[in-house]
Order: structure tokens, then sequence, then C-alpha cells
């Protein structure tokens, strides 16, 4: 993951610097450089081509200027370097730029087009079980868009996800933990003057699955509800697609959604957790479940882990 | 929901021990009644809030009506789906009217709501109940807890319908100290059962079978969850041992359960058909109808059960033999979910929030130019037609009335043949009397009666009629100056309708 991205910030890095001693903007006539010469309208169409890049619900193959920019900067190192540049003028990250994915770009932390918590949900704001359960349902949409590690590295892989599946999942999960807290004879009962210290799961698994309302709508602060909005905001943002009304609604990925979920988001949930101090240890063909020798930690080690060094 | 006070008394009472505390291995038993207790609050909770509803409600028996719905919706616990709402309190209705018959079934109905949204706890958001307790850490420190538990809980079915189920907390409190293996609870019950009926003692059996079929559905949704979890992905389970295990063994299950039921169905039919005394008879036959219930339900979990299967290598096909990537991805389940959701939520949702603000892409801010703004704001607004466009007036050609009977003698032949439904009259008496009234009337009569030879029983059914109008031939020739046929005799059938549309309700 990290290398992959790694690769990006070569990839821009080192030529936007060159721009900056190339010349100090388009708009002035720039000598005869090692590059080819950068004109005014070369700096639109790279703009136009990042503005294209902002609308992530459109499809280069349904419009032609689009694709027709993507070959040029596919063609075109020097308006390749400047499209990038655009980009992160702008505060984006650019994934990828290919005529499946189109120009994916993707907000940068701070930058003006970053989504805030804030914003997405009311409550979550100042109710921080429903900041949870906003961010968990996120994390469960990928987990089960891309159940196994080759899915998530598989470019031709399309993922496919229910509302009522992804609840379940999570709840599955939960009860699993349940479970063996139970065995354990734990007692997973918070105390009362601190809550923060609740595990996760009792989180989700006391919130209720749906919830009948007066006008039919789903319950929002049920977990489907929450789920729900989770990815009506991700079919918004050209990560799913809607494909029935089964289960609480079908939906399938895009090509955008893996690559967000592969180069951004996953990696920065997997540097928080390994800030915490949680090393999870798979075998690296890691299943869907967790690793069943989880105290044979040597031997796991032995394995080459991708996060593990 | 339940007071903390309980905790209270129960500090003292241990810490007034010659030991400082007792270790955790002692307490734990208490804080699992305790637990168990606190279910049972919500029950008591109800007969103690009723006074604060508005109106007389103390008549009502609340936590009797409660513990009726919870029984209503776990044994209306499908495999697919719940209890449908609205068909859970129609069936609390005869339990509520019984307990005040002279209150208006308004009243019966609202009390019936209040029951089960206070069993599902609409108000709160969690949809749950909570109760405080305490226990003493294995450092021998005081901690109160919080536990969470639901009694009747809601979730999706097919088609955005919200159905509700019995919680497991909800099937403990009901059949009580449930805190055994499922498997040979039931078998004990069974073999209790058949002692019971060799020995004539229905009553008992009747308990017995109501029991075993509380252990069935119980049973059913711990296969379902097992099933549901193997079947999102084939490798979150242990498809090389534990799944066919699990799967052989619930089929061995299923035909031993249906072999055994088969038999008690027979006993209990003998027992029916042999009884003597009608009590018995009728205890006997309701005892067929649990018993056969429970064969209905082992003949469904056996069809998913054989369904899993095919499901399963269709499934393996699909993920396992598809040709593997070289690169190695991350595991977002293995390496994410998985460690997450054991940390404390305040840890968990700074991975979370990472998740969030970098997997939810982008969006472009909407923005204001002040001009626009200004130019908004000034214009005035636009005057909308509330009625729309004007219709053209219709040009409406009146046709002439040719229908052969008057309103007013289709009411008079109606009325002619509103009967009594234990006195059915002769088709001859009525043209008599109908000619008394209307030389005309006697045509429309006779081609009531007619029409009535073949009642519509499947639109009455479905429209919950309570009365339908029947004629019947008996071979009596009818003696009459205007009409030949049949002397047929015509009266009016009383339907139960309730009956029906609790019958319309299960068919669907």
């Amino acid at each position: 993951m990290s290398d992959h991205r790694a690769q990006h910030a070569d990839a821009w890095g080192e030529p936007t610097a060159g721009y900056a001693t190339e010349g100090s903007g388009p708009a002035e006539p720039v000598g005869p450089a090692a590059t080819a010469s950068v004109t005014p309208a070369d700096a639109a169409d790279a703009a136009r081509l990042v503005a294209f890049g902002l609308q992530p619900k459109l499809l280069p193959a349904r419009d032609a200027e689009y694709a027709e920019l993507l070959r040029r900067y596919r063609e075109e190192p020097a308006f390749a370097r400047l499209a990038d540049a655009v980009a992160t003028g702008l505060g984006l990250v650019v994934l990828e730029v290919s005529t499946r994915a189109g120009m994916a770009v993707t907000a940068g932390e701070d930058s003006v087009f970053a989504v805030r918590m804030g914003d997405y949900a009311r409550r979550a704001s100042s109710d921080s079980a429903d900041r949870f359960l906003h961010g968990l349902a996120h994390l469960a949409v990928a987990a089960m868009a891309f159940p196994r590690p080759e899915d998530l590295a598989d470019d031709a892989y399309i993922g496919r996800i229910t509302v009522n599946g992804v609840d379940s999942f999570v709840r599955q999960a939960c009860h699993r933990l349940e479970e063996r807290a139970e065995e354990h004879g734990d007692n997973t009962d918070p105390a009362t003057d601190a809550p923060g210290l609740e595990a996760a799961w009792r989180i989700y698994a006391r919130r209720s699955s749906t919830g009948a309302t007066k006008d039919a709508r789903r319950l929002a602060g049920s977990t489907t509800g929450i789920v729900g909005k989770a990815v009506a905001f991700l079919t918004d943002s050209g990560f799913l697609q809607r494909t029935g009304d089964d289960a609480g609604g079908a939906f399938r990925t895009t090509a955008r959604y893996q690559l967000q979920v592969r180069d951004m988001a996953g990696s920065a949930a997997m540097a928080e957790l390994l800030e915490l101090g949680v090393v999870p240890v798979t075998d690296g063909t890691a299943t869907l479940l967790p690793p069943p020798g989880a105290d044979d930690l040597e031997l796991a080690a032995d394995a080459g882990l991708p996060f593990h060094a | 929901m339940t007071s903390p006070a309980y905790t209270d008394n129960a500090a003292p009472q241990l810490s007034a021990g010659p030991r400082p505390a007792p270790g955790p291995a002692a307490d734990e038993g208490l804080s699992r009644r305790l637990r168990a207790l606190a279910c049972t609050a919500p029950l008591h909770d109800l007969d103690v809030r009723k006074a604060n509803l508005a109106g007389e409600y103390t008549v009502y028996a609340m936590a009797e009506v409660a513990l009726a719905a919870i029984d209503l919706v776990t044994l209306n616990m499908d495999f697919d789906t719940g209890a449908d709402h609205d068909q859970i309190v129609t069936r609390l209705l005869p339990r509520v009217a019984a307990q005040a018959p002279g209150r208006p079934v308004a009243e019966h109905e609202r009390v019936a709501r209040w029951v089960l949204e206070n069993l599902i706890n609409v108000g709160s958001v969690d949809r749950g109940f909570r109760a405080v307790y305490g226990t003493f850490g294995p450092d021998g420190v005081y901690v109160r807890r919080d536990y969470d538990f639901k009694l009747i809980e809601e979730v999706p079915g097919y088609g955005g319908t919200v159905y509700l189920r019995a919680t497991d907390e909800a099937v403990n409190v009901l059949v009580g100290a449930l805190d055994t293996d499922v498997t040979s609870a039931q078998i004990a019950a069974e073999v209790k059962l058949e002692v019971l009926i060799s020995r004539g003692r229905l009553a008992d059996a009747q308990l017995a079978a109501e029991q075993a079929r509380y252990r069935t559905v119980q049973y059913a949704e711990t296969l379902r969850k097992t099933l549901e979890a193997t079947r999102r992905n084939v490798r979150a389970v242990d498809w090389l041992n534990a799944v066919p295990d699990m799967i052989a063994e619930a089929l061995d299950h299923v035909a031993d359960r249906y072999r055994h039921e088969n038999a008690i169905l027979t006993n209990i039919r003998k027992a029916r058909d042999e009884a003597e005394e009608p009590e018995h008879k009728r205890r006997a036959a309701e005892l067929v109808d649990i018993v056969k219930d429970c064969i209905r339900r082992h003949t469904q979990l056996q069809s998913r059960l054989l369904e899993a299967g095919p499901l399963f290598r269709a499934e393996q096909d699909r993920q396992a033999f598809a040709t593997p990537t070289a690169r190695a991805g991350l595991d977002l389940y293995g390496q994410l979910v998985a460690p997450l959701l054991p940390l404390p939520v305040e840890q968990a949702i700074r991975v979370t929030d990472a998740f969030f603000a970098r997997g939810t892409g982008l969006r472009t801010p909407t923005s204001v130019r002040v001009g626009d703004l200004v130019d908004m704001l000034l214009t005035p607004p636009l005057e909308r037609e509330h009625l729309g466009a004007e219709m053209p007036e219709p040009d409406l050609i009146a046709t002439p009335d040719d229908s052969r009977f008057s309103e007013e003698q289709l009411a008079s032949a109606m009325e002619l043949l509103d009967l009594e439904h234990d006195a059915p009259r002769r088709l001859s008496g009525l043209l008599a009397e109908a000619r008394l009234r209307d030389p005309e009337l006697p045509y429309l009569v006779a081609l009531l009666a007619v029409h009535a030879a073949s009642p519509p029983v499947g639109t009455a059914y479905r429209q919950g009629e309570q009365r339908l109008l029947f004629s019947v031939d008996d071979g009596m020739q009818l003696d009459d100056a205007e009409f030949g046929g049949a002397d047929l005799i015509v009266g009016t059938a009383l339907l139960d309708a309730a009956g029906m549309a609790a019958d319309r309700t299960e068919a669907s």
C-alpha cells in the first residue's frame, strides 16, 4: 500500500519542483527549457481535466472531451505534470489516471474538498457513539465490498454489497466477540462512570438494527439507517452504483472506490491502529476470520507480514 | 427503566462478610442473576407506569399482556422474517378485551400498542433497556456496570418492511432458565410429553408441547444466524470441518425430531379420536396443531440446510478458483475491523475517524456569489397558480337511465332479503311478500336469490364480510304464476370475520 502511494508522490513530487524553477506561471512566456513549452491553453486543459475529476460520477466513456484529455495525459508527460500540479495546488491527491477510473482525485487532508464528520451527520459531532458508528459503517462497507486482500488488490474485481448485509456482517462479528467474551467469562458491561472504555463492538451490538417510523423511512439512528446513509453518500461520491432494492439496497463498487480504499483510507486507518499499539497479525493471504493463533506471535512474524516491518 | 436501587441493597450484604470482598468467581453467579432479574423489570415497569397514562387503565394487567405479546412474537418468528407488528396487536386484542370487556375497542387497541411499543422501547435511540448493577472486580474494587438488553427487536424484512423478533433475553425470561443445551432440553421435553400422553395427562402434555415448540423456534434461530454468517464469505467459516459437521448435525437433528414428532402426532391423534371427554378432545386437538407446527418448522429448517451446500459450492467457485493476483492487499476485515471491535470505543473512534476522513471521497463545496445572492433575493417570487390551468368544460350528454330496477327497488329487495341468520326462508314466501310491495320487485328478488345460489365466498373472505346471503335447492318445486324452477331456501350465513382476517395474514 505505502509503496503505491510513494510511487505517486515520486511521479509528480519531483516535476512540481521543476515547474517552480521553470517559470513562475504559465501565463509568462516560457523559454526554451528542456520540456516542451506550456501555454495558457494547456493550463486551461489541465485544469479542465482536474475539473472532470471533481465530478466523480462522470465516466470518461460517456464524454468525448474527458476521454480526449485523458489520452493527452497519458501521452504527453508535460501535460500530465501540469495536470498533477493543478490538482496538488487545489489540495487534491491524484490516485490514478486511466480510462476506467478517469482522473481519480481525492481530497487531501484540510482541503476545501474534504468531507467533515460534522457536516456529514449532525448528531455525530456531539455524540461519540454516533460518531463511531458512522465511521464504522464506512469501514464495514469497504470490508464487505472487498472481503479478501486479493479482492482489494485485483483491479478487475467488482464488490457487491447490500445495506442489510453490511449490518448483519458487523453484527455477526460483534456476536462472535460477545461469545468469546462469554467463553472467557469476561464481564463486558462497561463501568457506568467511564462510557469511553466500553468495547467498541458493544456500541454496535446494542444499537437496534432497524425501527418502524411514521413515514416508512429507515430510522436514521438505527444501524441499517447509518449504513444506508454511508452507502448513499458513497454513491454520491461515485464510489458505488445502485443495482437493486433487495436487502435494503444493493450496490456494486467502482474502480474509484477500490483505489480510495486501497491507497488512502485503508492505510490511514491502519497507521492509526498501529499507533494505538495494535498490530494485527495475519499471514498475508488472510481470511475474513481474525487470526486463529493470535497468541502465536513469533510464527506469524516470520511469515513476513506486510504491515509488520 | 429499572432503578439501580437493588444494587445498593446488594452491596452492603456482600461487604458485610468477614472478607473485604468476595472474588469475581463468587460474584459471577450473582451478576448473572441480577441481569436475569433486570430482564423482567420492563414488564413490572409497565404495571407501574400504567397509572401515568391519560385515562383509567388500572384494570388492565399490563405484565400479562406483555408476556402474551412476547409469546406471540416468539411463535410467529419465522425462519426468514419475524412477526408482523399489526398482526401481533390484532392477536393481543382478545386478551386485552377480556380484561376489560366494557371498554371500547379503540382503547383495547391503544393498550395493546402501548405494551408492544414499550417492549420495543420506542422512546430510546437504542430501542432497548439498560439496567445498572454492581460487581466486585478481580482486584476487589466495586464497579457499577450497565447491562443493555432488548426484549423485542425490530429487524428489516423483505422490501423494506420491519418485523419483530423476540430476543434471546426475552425467550429466556419467557421460558425460564434456558441456560442449557438446546438439543438436550428439547429431547427432554419430548420424552416428558410422550410419558404424559401415555398416562392421559393432556393438560400437562400441552404445556410440555408448547415448551418444545419454543425450543424448536430457538433452535431454528440459532441455525439461521450460523447459516447467514457462513453464506457471506466462504472463508469466514471453517468449511472443511465445522460447517459440514454443523449441517450434518442439524440434518440429523431434523430427521430425528421429524420421526419423533410424527410418532407423537400419531399418538395424540389416537388420543384425540379416542378421547371421550370433550375437554380432553379439545386439548388433544390443540396439541395436534402444536406438533404439526413443530413439524412444519423442522421441514422449513431442513430445506434451508439442503440449499446451503450448493450455495457454498457456487460461492467457492467464484471466490476460491479465480486466478490469484500477484499483489498482496490489505485484509480489511482481518487487519482493521476485527482488531478494532474489541478496542475501547475512545481508541476505536480514532481509527474509524481516520478511515472516514480518507474514505469518503470529496465534496465540491457549494458557494454563492454575492451578486447572485442579491439577484435571488430581489427577484419577486413567481406567482404560482394554485389551481393549475383551467379545465375545458366537458360536453356531457345525458344518457337515458335504462336500468331495469330503481335504487328504491334494490333497497326494498335487500331489506326483504336481510334475513336473520337462524331463520332461512323459502323463495316462494319471499316472492309473495315482494309482490305485495311492488309488482316488479319479485323479478329482482328472484334474480338475487339465484345469484345467492353461488355466493361470492372468495370475495367475502378477502373483504372480511360479516355475513353472506346464500340459497340452496332442496328439490322442492317452485309453484308460482311468473317463475318456475326450484323453490330455493334463502338464508344468511354469519362469517367469522376475525378468524378470516387472521387466516389471511397467515396465508400471505
